[in-house]
């Protein structure tokens, strides 16, 4: 019959079609000629099972803290967050308080700044746009809250940027206060080269290779900018194996039912 | 004077209601023993996987707007604030975010179905223009949903997308500046998007009741797009046709989650987690996927006027399907020549959304222009006059009796002038 | 109606009702459908319920030092009023001499404060009438005749532990969960 088995097939095909449709927009589109691939590194948190490397987390932290903080805010952030990610309470009290974070106005009605608490957000090195401007040669260092979900390619995106600081190649002409990244589209950044090898001492001992260096940034980032997703995952693994469950039964049931036909 | 509804049910309570308001009979009528072809395939489920879908968005939706914050200055922090401070917000924001394209993909294969199948013929023509201002209703709700968390996408998409009218002669941009409440997309527009965002899904509520009410005046169409003839030919809605929407909705639900709980920023733009910013345009702006065939056939046409027309054009000669199809068989199964045909109807759409996707240069101008033209060629000149030309398939004489398998059967010859029955 | 259903449609076939797999099948996918369907309910119901930044103010401490004796202030926690009152010692005497019988709400001077803190008294300053926030924190407020505070709705007045003395309102002032992390400093909360 094979006028009948036709929609079979096609509601196959159509359903393909449909989620065809999404890869254009979904994922990261060719890069433009000319411009290198991104890295592919591997992720302690990717894939359905992927969870955050808590230990990398809190180097991350640490590199935000000493380096990427002079620069760039983490406003939906706030201290708290952090025993997310395995610090104690009393270790946020202490991160928190050893920053100054505005606290209003005093008396007199003049802004006033004071230790920081857990529910304090992460301190802004500057007070506005304005001011991060006129401190970074008109370039404003973006905030950094989910620059891994605002980046097409996400992690890999920022771990080539952090990495792909080199010399402009020859004939390339920059431009005054910019530097060279392989990654960065245009290669023109404003950004200097935030990272180097042996930049960071870590507690732990881990080596501070460039690299070790820019794949704890970007396990941090993007914790701070998914904080649900180890839950996210968990929960959707125990909902969808619940949902075949009940695909089979309801399956079972139809097929029972339909058995009565006439 | 009217009286008292004598109601069958037997429990005491439900009686007592059911003969002041004959709700359960109602119900009882409409979706427990409500005569339903027998021949359904797994297509006639995505009506109601919409009806769901729609639940779902209202549900998700109401509670959103619980702790989302219609201020320029606040939407986008809010709309971060749910995802990480509020209860279960990640899973209210991503399920609403996601089950916008869940909807569209839902409802395109409904479409899609309407279209392979004849379901906008006499006498659903009503039924199928309804559907028609459902589409609309859901474009328009989608896009004012896009808006709100103000990054960068929804600003420009506001920005784009309002300026549209500006194509229109004359009153082009008082238009536009009466859309947007001031002289750019700014914070009254923003009000006013969230306003109307929330009463459209409840408008959509109302039509939709409408469309499934001219639904039960006509009856289902079905595969074959023959009448049923009995009761041999139907079943009861319920238990057959619930238990098998059941077992669609479990898979649909399955798929909803993959991409709620694995992938739930996979088919949006990252850009649109960067913060509106009035002064710089992104670098590349697409819509969501599901608008992609409508922009692609906007940007065919150099005329601004032009691709405004053509691409509001494209939806609305879905009004007047009914009356450009002249072929009185229904199902494409009998449509020879017409079954192959649609398939070009559905590759130039697809191609639409590539199109759509790319930046209008080199070979995606040229395919933009070809796919645009079999559009409107397929339902303003193929449709009407192949329906005059083709010959279609014998019809099989009623559903209980389809054509046998193997398709060698006798045809009983009753059937082979009986093409589409007007009562 | 399912169970009624598919009973019409065995007896029109003439089938013996058998407890079949079927029915089994059934109870169980019914009660997957129920178990799923009160599963979705709680996110609904927990994203109401107050949300984690909220938490995270939902105690705050106080420095006691900037307070003299014989004043107190007036501390915003989860969104209400609370006095913080450094009592002289005059003040705590008269209070702990007070008889308790005589009192509207008795409760003795011990069961208000913190053992070894007694000039500090904390307490939500609502007046338990009808909702005002009585006076008598600055010092060019009222303080009733009770020396605590008074309240300007409906003239309740409380005493320097905040126990109600005269008035409409039916109990003392409320407690807020606190301690003392140090001499100097109190967690409320």
């Amino acid at each position: 019959m094979v006028r009948v088995a036709a929609p079979r097939s096609l509601a196959a095909v159509l359903l393909a079609a449909c989620f065809g449709l999404a890869i254009p927009s979904g994922a990261p589109p060719a890069r433009a000629q000319g411009e290198e691939a991104l890295p592919q590194e591997h992720w302690s948190f990717s894939g359905p099972f992927g969870a955050f490397d808590m230990a990398a987390v809190q180097r991350g932290f640490q590199i935000y803290s000493e380096v990427c903080s002079n620069c760039h805010s983490m406003k939906q952030l706030q201290y708290r967050n952090l025993t997310a990610v395995g610090f104690t309470s009393d270790q946020v009290k202490a991160i928190a308080a050893s920053v100054q974070v505005p606290l209003g106005v005093n008396d007199q009605g003049e802004p006033i700044l004071g230790p920081g608490t857990p529910a304090s957000t992460f301190r802004s090195p500057f007070p506005n746009e304005q001011a991060a401007r006129a401190a970074n040669n008109g370039a404003l260092p973006p905030d950094l809250s989910v620059i891994v979900k605002a980046r097409e390619g996400g992690p890999n995106y920022v771990y080539g940027i952090l990495t792909g600081y080199t010399d402009p190649p020859a004939g390339v002409q920059m431009q005054p206060g910019m530097n060279y990244n392989k990654y960065f589209p245009g290669h023109q950044i404003a950004m200097p080269k935030p990272l180097s090898e042996g930049q960071i001492t870590y507690a732990d001992g881990t080596p501070n290779t460039l690299e070790q260096e820019a794949h704890d940034m970007v396990t941090f980032l993007t914790w701070a900018g998914s904080p649900e997703m180890v839950v996210r995952k968990q929960t959707g693994i125990r909902i969808v194996l619940f949902l075949l469950l009940m695909t089979g039964l309801t399956y079972g049931v139809k097929r029972k039912v339909w058995a009565q036909a006439h | 004077m009217a009286g008292l509804y004598k109601s069958e049910y037997k429990n005491p309570v439900v009686n007592w209601i059911d003969t002041r308001l004959p709700i359960f009979t109602m119900m009882g009528r409409e979706y427990g023993t409500f005569p339903t072809p027998k021949n359904f395939n797994y297509f006639w489920n995505f009506g109601a996987l919409a009806m769901i879908t729609l639940a779902i968005m209202l549900a998700t939706g109401i509670f959103l707007a619980m702790n989302y914050q219609p201020n320029t200055q606040m939407a986008f922090d809010s709309v971060e604030r749910i995802m990480r401070d509020v209860n279960y917000g990640w899973l209210m924001r991503y399920v609403h975010m996601n089950g916008a394209s869940m909807f569209f993909a839902v409802v395109y294969i409904h479409i899609f179905r309407g279209l392979y199948y004849g379901s906008y013929k006499y006498p659903r023509e009503l039924l199928w223009m309804i559907g028609v201002v459902l589409l609309l209703l859901m474009m328009a709700t989608a896009f004012m949903g896009y808006v709100l968390p103000w990054g960068q996408m929804s600003y420009w998409a506001a920005t784009v997308i309002t300026n549209l009218f500006s194509a229109l002669p004359w009153v082009g941009h008082a238009v536009v500046t009466w859309l947007w409440g001031g002289f750019s997309v700014e914070n009254p527009t923003l009000n006013r998007f969230y306003s109307l965002h929330y009463l459209l899904p409840f408008l959509i509520v109302g039509v939709a009741f409408l469309h499934v009410w001219a639904l039960h005046i006509t009856g289902s169409n079905n595969p074959l797009g023959i009448e049923p003839k009995g009761p041999q030919d139907t079943l009861p809605f319920h238990p057959y046709y619930t238990i098998k929407d059941s077992v669609g909705l479990c898979v649909y639900l399955i798929v909803f989650a993959i991409l709620v709980f694995f992938a739930p920023n996979y088919l949006g733009h990252p850009d649109n987690y960067i913060p509106a910013n009035p002064l710089a345009t992104p670098a590349e702006i697409v819509p969501e996927w599901y608008f992609l065939p409508y922009y692609a056939i906007l940007r065919s046409v150099p005329n601004k006027l032009g691709g405004v027309t053509l691409m509001f054009g494209s939806l609305l000669v879905l009004f007047v399907l009914p009356w450009l199809d002249t072929s009185p068989v229904r199902s494409c199964r009998f449509r020879p020549i017409y079954r192959q045909v649609i398939w070009l109807l559905v590759v130039a759409v697809i191609v639409l959304g590539f199109v759509g996707s790319h930046r209008p240069e080199g070979i995606w101008v040229v395919l933009g222009r070809v796919c645009t033209a079999y559009y409107f060629l397929h339902f303003l000149v193929i449709l009407p006059v192949l329906g005059k030309l083709e010959k279609p398939l014998p019809l099989p004489e009623s559903i209980s009796r389809p054509v046998l398998p193997g398709g060698g059967g006798p045809i009983p010859s009753a059937a082979t002038a009986k093409p589409m029955e007007k009562p | 109606m399912a169970e009624v259903a598919a009973a019409q449609t065995v007896a029109q076939h003439g089938q013996p009702p058998i407890v079949s797999k079927r029915d089994f099948l059934k109870l169980l996918t019914g009660s997957g459908a129920i178990i799923g369907t009160g599963a979705l309910v709680w996110p609904f119901i927990d994203y109401m319920n107050p949300s984690k930044d909220v938490l995270a103010l939902s105690s705050v401490e106080v420095d006691l030092t900037p307070i003299p004796a014989g004043q107190g202030i007036t501390v915003s926690w989860r969104g209400k009023p609370v006095f913080v009152r450094h009592r002289t010692p005059e003040e705590v005497k008269k209070s702990q001499d007070t008889r308790v019988s005589d009192l509207l709400d008795p409760a003795p001077d011990s069961a208000r404060v913190k053992p070894g803190h007694a000039p500090w008294v904390v307490v939500i300053g609502i007046c338990t009438h009808l909702g005002c926030i009585p006076l008598g924190n600055k010092p060019t407020d009222p303080r009733g005749d009770y020396g605590g505070w008074f309240c300007p709705c409906h003239g309740s007045q409380y005493d320097t532990a905040g126990r109600v003395r005269r008035g409409p309102a039916p109990a003392n002032l409320e407690l807020p969960t606190y301690a003392f992390e140090s001499d100097t400093k109190v967690k409320i909360g």
